[in-house]
């Protein structure tokens, strides 16, 4: 275990690095109001975060992360284009892998910028790789938009799209989901017999809890419209899962994307996006032709990122957590922007550093 | 040194606890008044019975308070993170038999698995503004379990007791709960969702990892498990 203050003074070194390229330096509250947070993330955060009670404002968590209380604060009192730089501990409750740190500094650094999010992508990335440059780290990246646009392009039904996209970052859930409106997969257990039914409502049954007849009975009709639909041919499903299993230097990913834009017109304007990135990022420096892309990175994280997505890892120090990590997460402060009524979208990306991880691979020596 | 073995202090998880271990040779007994909480080992030597809460077993287990523990393996797996870096479950007992399951409301025809629930807890969170509530206390067993099946737009009610009245109430839209027979769901107007329970528990004979373990006990829980006809 390093010493707290090693790890303190040199997130205070990474902190002044981003605070010399313009970052305002913000500072959050350690307890967060429960609310926000398991509505944005759902029940596993309370496995991930720790849950106290307060007597007044009921529960609270100790921050999990930065990225909303930073959100927050900038919807309230942010003019655009911003960049913040922030640097404390969060807390992530161990349930299995307990050899991680609960307790653990991150630094961070967030722009949001909605006119020129391919250049804010691009500087947050090109960032982070430069002060972590002495420490020769391996950088993976991905754009989640990839895939966004992929489901959003298929030719079938916008349910079964909105569905696929709910669960884009739940890959055995989209995996099941994908195999039932391919038709490799039969309906779920009943389905059948209730659709067989000329008036399936159950009149027997007193209607109790908040959810109408009414509720019950579009979901039906949407049941029934969704048993007529034609299948997602297999065609789009092998390209959804080339998509999926890209895995090439950056280069060669534009390439290969091509190929697939060809049968999948509606990922153009994505892989449009990823080119002009990379022209972005090579114009900073980051050498693209080495620069590795994997069509399903971030997918499994809970951060809902949704368009660019990075993080950089230690070759020589597999068993580590990865040094640092990053992405926009656009789709998150939606949800956040459309609370209480108010309807602001805030694009913003940003990336957080572990500095215990960067000392103990040498960042200070 | 002797090693404890905790048990059920009341009702009839201690009494069939005590048959099952009278069956094989060892007499369990509560001594003093009915009200005292004491009791006595008989058939064997080094064992000491402690009475305790069943829903305090799994704890007691974890911190090796005690070496050995007769709950429920849904008790063990709500209570512990990682139950099995912390206990081994020697033998199941046979009694106790109880169904982790989800229910929802009977009018709910259009629900019959987790995949249906999933796709109402969608809908359901953009008519109402909120995550579909299911209460239950039975918080990580559900919750690990929704995770493996990829639900999500759900939130999770505590409810410690009348589970099943939380839907007529407004409270809750589904709950998860422990059944043996599920008459009171049916009472409620709720169903169980098909694909099987979450978890099938029921009373299991369970040794501490945590706990210290002299030659001497190691000889006893020996002598134990051989009584017991649970091999070496």
């Amino acid at each position: 275990m390093t010493d707290k203050s090693q790890i303190r003074s040199e997130a205070t070194r990474l902190l002044s690095f981003f605070q010399d390229q313009g970052a305002q330096v913000v500072e959050a509250d350690i307890l967060q109001p429960a609310g926000t947070l398991l509505d944005l993330y759902g029940e596993d955060i309370r496995a991930r975060a720790y849950v106290t009670q307060d007597p007044v404002m009921g529960e609270a968590m100790l921050r999990p992360d930065f990225t909303v209380p930073v959100v927050q604060m900038h919807m309230a009192e942010g003019a655009e284009p911003a960049r913040y730089a922030y640097m404390g501990e969060v807390f992530r409750a161990q349930e299995e892998a307990t050899h991680r740190a609960s307790e653990q500094f991150q630094v961070g650094y967030e722009v949001f910028d909605r006119d020129a999010p391919i250049e804010a992508d691009a500087e947050v990335f090109s960032l982070v790789k430069e002060v972590l440059a002495p420490l020769n780290l391996r950088a993976a990246t991905g754009d989640m938009g990839l895939l966004l646009a992929a489901v959003l392009g298929l030719k079938t039904t916008d349910r079964r799209k909105a569905a696929l996209e709910r669960h884009i970052w739940r890959p055995r859930r989209f995996r099941a989901l994908l195999d039932r409106f391919s038709g490799r997969a039969p309906l779920p257990e009943g389905r059948e017999a209730l659709l067989a039914q000329d008036n399936p409502m159950d009149e027997t049954a007193p209607h109790i809890g908040l959810r109408s007849p009414a509720e019950i009975a579009a979901r039906i009709d949407a049941l029934r419209d969704d048993a007529t639909a034609d299948p997602i041919s297999s065609q789009e499903v092998t390209l959804l899962d080339d998509l999926m299993a890209l895995r090439e230097t950056t280069e060669n990913v534009l390439e290969h994307l091509r190929d697939i834009a060809v049968d999948m017109p509606a990922i153009a304007p994505a892989v449009d996006r990823i080119e002009a990135r990379a022209e972005a990022l090579a114009r900073r420096g980051v050498d693209v032709s080495r620069l590795d892309f994997e069509g399903s990175y971030g997918r499994t994280s809970m951060e809902y990122y949704d368009g660019f997505v990075f993080g950089f890892y230690a070759e020589t120090r597999p068993d580590l957590p990865p040094v640092a990590t990053g992405g926009r997460y656009d789709a998150l402060t939606r949800v956040l922007g459309h609370q209480n009524g108010d309807h602001h979208d805030i694009p913003a990306i940003g990336g957080v550093i572990r500095p215990e991880i960067t000392l103990m691979l040498g960042a200070a020596k | 040194m002797t090693i404890k073995l905790g048990v059920p202090s009341k009702g009839r998880l201690m009494e069939k606890t005590f048959d099952w271990f009278g069956a094989r040779g060892i007499e369990l007994t509560r001594t003093g008044s009915d009200r005292e909480y004491a009791a006595a080992v008989k058939g064997i030597d080094g064992v000491e019975l402690v009475l305790l809460s069943a829903g305090e077993i799994p704890r007691e287990l974890a911190a090796g308070r005690i070496h050995l523990g007769v709950t429920g393996t849904d008790l063990v797996r709500e209570k512990l993170a990682s139950w099995q870096d912390k206990v081994i479950e020697l033998a199941p007992m046979g009694f106790g038999h109880a169904d982790l399951i989800i229910a929802v409301p009977r009018a709910w025809v259009d629900v019959n698995t987790l995949d249906d629930l999933d796709a109402v807890a969608a809908a359901f969170r953009a008519q109402h503004g909120f995550r579909l509530r299911i209460a239950t206390k039975y918080h990580r067993l559900i919750r690990d379990h929704m995770r493996d099946h990829g639900v999500a737009d759900y939130q999770l009610v505590d409810s410690q007791g009348a589970t099943e009245g939380t839907v007529k109430n407004e409270t809750a839209e589904a709950i998860a709960d422990i059944t043996s027979t599920g008459e009171t769901l049916r009472a409620n107007h709720l169903k169980i969702l098909g694909g099987g329970p979450v978890h099938k528990s029921q009373a299991t004979l369970l040794k501490s990892r945590k706990a210290q373990w002299s030659d001497e006990d190691r000889a006893t829980l020996a002598a134990l498990k051989t009584k017991l006809g649970l091999g070496a």
